[in-house]
């Protein structure tokens, strides 16, 4: 079955082949949830440095923003704490009855 | 976090090692770590985190550190492609575990009968070896049969895994006891077996047995029974 295990599996071995094949990589990770939130604390996103990613953080409504933050971070941000209050319609549209709030790190594999 | 932890916890993993991931939430370090040689101020979380399946977050000095358990994937070895196998096997694999049927007749370990499952047709002490339960297998015989289930004991009694049963009568498993014990095992290895297997919830049919064995790996995984 399809279940958060498998799911990080793949991303951490996108992330190393990145690694390997000389790409700037960065992993996103979720490290709280309050209320109804799509994925749970550890849930994992692999970037690299063309804005190509594997895994989930959300339902899909924080990627762009988590993304968007992974790439600072290869470039040479340092590692950052992104927090995200999910609105009602927001919530809706990945199919939750409310709304949530969910913290991920982000940080680059040197 | 650096290239060379992100490969250790990848070989952990395939290695089916019990370990967690260690990230300061301030991007200064990240490590892999075990229930025994986590840093002392990570220890308890370290441990909760493993136990309840889910990432947690440690305070320590002012800072904070999530610790993410990276845990091998729930196995079921079912020795003995009997009827009750069939529920079982269907039953632990919505469950979550990833199921193997173990049986050399081949007359009985058909595609048609357990469809989708994985089927191993060695004999099951060669079978056990290969397959090599760690702390996330259960093992449980279903033939009734010593020569089918004996063997597979004697192998699975020499592994970690985390649940060692066997389906029969409380007659027929003094017996088995005995035979094992006459085989080498001390009071303590015979103490891990499950016999007769199942919780006392009144099964009658195949798929009733199924539940209450099913409902006592659980327990027993989540450290409940």
């Amino acid at each position: 079955m399809a279940d958060a295990t498998h799911d990080t599996g793949a991303v951490l071995a996108q992330a190393a082949a990145w690694k390997a094949a000389g790409k700037g990589v960065a992993i996103a990770t979720v490290v709280r949830t309050w209320g109804s939130s799509p994925r749970p604390a550890g849930s994992k996103l692999a970037v690299d440095d063309t804005g190509a990613f594997v895994g989930s953080v959300s339902g899909g409504c924080i990627e762009a923003a988590v993304i968007t933050a992974a790439l600072d971070v290869i470039a040479g941000a340092p590692a950052q704490r992104l927090g995200f209050g999910v609105s009602d319609a927001a919530a809706w549209e990945v199919g939750l009855a409310c709304g949530g709030k969910v913290e991920v790190f982000v940080e680059a594999v040197t | 976090m650096k290239a060379a932890v992100l490969a250790e916890l990848i070989a952990a993993r395939a290695a089916h090692r019990v370990v967690a991931l260690a990230t300061w939430l301030d991007g200064s370090d990240a490590r892999v770590v075990t229930v025994d040689d986590a840093p002392p101020a990570l220890a308890a979380t370290v441990a909760q985190a493993l136990r309840e399946e889910r990432a947690l977050v440690a305070e320590v000095d002012g800072g904070e550190v999530l610790i993410e358990p990276h845990l091998p994937p729930t196995r079921l070895i079912l020795v003995g492609a009997v009827h009750i196998a069939e529920p079982l096997a269907a039953m632990a694999a919505l469950a979550g575990f990833a199921v193997t049927i173990v049986d050399p007749r081949r007359a009985w370990a058909t595609a048609a009968r357990f469809p989708g499952q994985t089927l191993d047709g060695r004999w099951p002490d060669d079978a056990i070896a290969a397959l090599a339960p760690d702390l996330r297998t259960a093992v449980v015989t279903l033939t009734h049969d010593p020569k089918l289930d004996d063997p597979a004991l004697i192998a699975a009694l020499r592994t970690p895994a985390f649940y060692v049963g066997c389906l029969g009568s409380q007659k027929t498993h003094a017996a088995r006891r005995a035979r094992l014990a006459a085989a080498g095992f001390d009071d303590a290895a015979l103490a891990r077996l499950r016999g007769p297997v199942g919780l006392r919830i009144g099964a009658r049919s195949p798929a009733e047995i199924a539940v209450s064995i099913l409902g006592e790996i659980i327990a027993s995984l989540r450290g409940a029974a």
